[in-house]
């Protein structure tokens, strides 16, 4: 076989194997866009559900998924960078840190609903939060800390050696190096996996139905310790607990969770390409 | 009179031993060279005298290292003060990814001088001492990654000065460098040994027998020889030092 025809099959394949990727997103946000998008009004996006929520709209879900959102990033976000700058930054490499890396990684392997049980077991009962958006945030933490801790590991390992020497060698101490040179060209990788942990907690269903979601809850969340409606879960509900729901209804929450996770994709990326600039001026 | 005298120093990596006994004097406001093949622990022994072997691990460093009469390696030594009056030049050029400004006033920053006025002082001081100011005046807060590179490590070198140190170790600071820009770090290089002690590690001997007053010679780990840089590359006393001078190895 000559070199040309090789080049031709392995460019094939691999344009297939993109096209594999591509085809069914594509096709999966299409789909949903093209059902749902007839349901989506004024009224949907800002009403209280009505008549076993077969009617009405679904604010209390959208408002329920953004607590719950920016409160798993609140705790997730500085406890993974921090443990994040502590693993590259101060760690030795011994027995410990190899542990503590096996751990993370395992944490990252484990299925949501063991998390969900985990967050019913110690924030729900244990700490007493109750069925609460605190116990719902607590536990989306927990389960993306992984994401988060890898990205950033990732991102400060990335940091160029010889920076933090310069650094040094002006008589910096190692923590005003990592705030005025590591951290800042850090930051568009930490971003990133921010970006995927907001992804995976605005979707997951299983840890927030154990620890925050309500069936029906036609009001908004007092505080944090109020239990709230969440998009996730009301897609499900809707879509397989309610006898003669609708089909646009369940389309048209799709839609809208689908619409919040990519206005929070499109903020993290505004904000990484900002910390991407800074770097290069 | 010596700034900096070294007594012997042994240092180990893990189970390596990378510098054996090394007695050496550094005299103030002169040029020390150190000379030597690749490997033969020169940028290691370089690295001991501001402690910036601290940050790999399982270094062992014994011996005594004086800064005047304060011995660097001593438990109670504030490392980041030591490295204020110990200041450093690296291999490639390694600017901040900042504005130029940002560079020069990044250590007295950190120091915790925050008026303005004194820093716009520093950084025009430090710009000049460098031989710079001319050549970046006009874009201070321009990002220094647009500079060339021999621009970039007089930044370097700039970036050293703003913390008025005392001694100025360089790490082969010409060895990614053109020929003029090479020529421009030499000459800045005679003119600051007026105000500080400076270490420089080469590559070149030509260099060395150009810009240096002192010259140490290491091979293997071994301090091999010191003299005057006019006398060890006329006379060298050992025949290694000979060897390696006339180009039979290294």
């Amino acid at each position: 076989m000559n070199k040309q025809l090789k080049e031709k099959i392995a460019f094939s394949i691999l344009t297939f194997t993109m096209l594999l990727v591509v085809v069914p997103t594509v096709l999966i946000i299409g789909f949903i866009v093209y059902k749902g998008i007839g349901t989506i009004s004024w009224e949907f996006l800002t009403a209280m559900p009505r008549k076993g929520m077969t009617e009405g709209g679904i604010f209390p879900a959208i408002v329920g998924t953004l607590y719950l959102v920016l409160g798993t990033i609140a705790f997730a976000l500085p406890l993974g960078i921090g443990s994040a700058i502590y693993l590259t930054e101060y760690a030795t490499h011994g027995k410990l840190y190899k542990l503590i890396r096996l751990a993370i990684l395992n944490l990252a392997g484990v299925p949501s609903v063991v998390y969900g049980l985990f967050g019913l077991g110690l924030f729900v009962l244990f700490l007493g939060f109750g069925s609460s958006l605190l116990a719902g945030a607590l536990t989306l933490a927990c389960l993306i800390l992984p994401v988060i801790i890898t990205a950033s590991e990732e991102a400060l390992k990335s940091v160029p050696q010889s920076y933090r020497e310069a650094s040094l060698a002006l008589g910096a101490t190692k923590w005003q190096t990592i705030q005025n040179v590591v951290l800042p060209h850090a930051m568009p990788g930490i971003v990133t996996g921010a970006i995927l942990g907001i992804g995976r907690a605005a979707g997951e269903t299983a840890p927030i139905l154990l620890t925050v979601a309500a069936f029906f809850l036609p009001r908004l969340p007092k505080s944090f310790f109020d239990q709230a409606m969440a998009l996730p879960y009301h897609l499900y509900i809707v879509s397989t607990q309610v006898p003669n729901m609708p089909e646009e209804i369940k389309y048209g929450v799709a839609l809208v969770l689908l619409g919040i996770v990519g206005i929070f994709f499109a903020i993290a990326t505004a904000i990484r390409i900002k910390f991407k600039m800074a770097n290069r001026a | 009179m010596a700034k900096i005298s070294v007594k012997d120093l042994n240092l180990y990596y893990g189970d390596f031993q990378a510098l054996n006994n090394i007695d050496l004097k550094i005299e103030e406001k002169k040029v020390t060279a150190l000379i030597g093949p690749s490997g033969c622990g020169k940028s290691t022994f370089l690295r001991t005298l501001n402690r910036m072997n601290d940050l790999i691990d399982h270094v062992k460093t014994e011996g005594c290292l004086c800064l005047e009469d304060q011995d660097i390696y001593d438990g109670d030594v504030d490392v980041v003060a030591l490295r204020r009056r110990v200041g450093m030049v690296f291999q490639k050029p390694n600017p901040f990814p900042k504005s130029i400004y940002e560079n020069v006033a990044y250590g007295p920053k950190r120091y915790g001088m925050k008026d303005k006025k004194q820093l716009d002082e520093i950084v025009e001081r430090s710009l000049k001492e460098a031989a710079l100011w001319e050549e970046v005046k006009d874009r201070l807060n321009k990002s220094a990654l647009g500079l060339s590179g021999g621009q970039q490590q007089r930044l370097c070198i700039a970036r050293a000065l703003a913390m008025k140190p005392e001694v100025l170790l360089m790490d082969e600071p010409t060895s990614a460098l053109d020929p003029i820009a090479t020529a421009k770090i030499e000459e800045l290089i005679m003119n600051l040994k007026e105000n500080y002690t400076i270490v420089i590690v080469t590559h070149s001997m030509q260099q060395a027998a150009r810009i240096s007053d002192n010259t140490a010679f290491f091979l293997m780990g071994d301090l091999i020889e010191t003299d005057k840089t006019q006398k060890l590359f006329t006379t060298p006393r050992d025949k290694r030092t000979e060897d390696y001078i006339t180009g039979r190895f290294g």
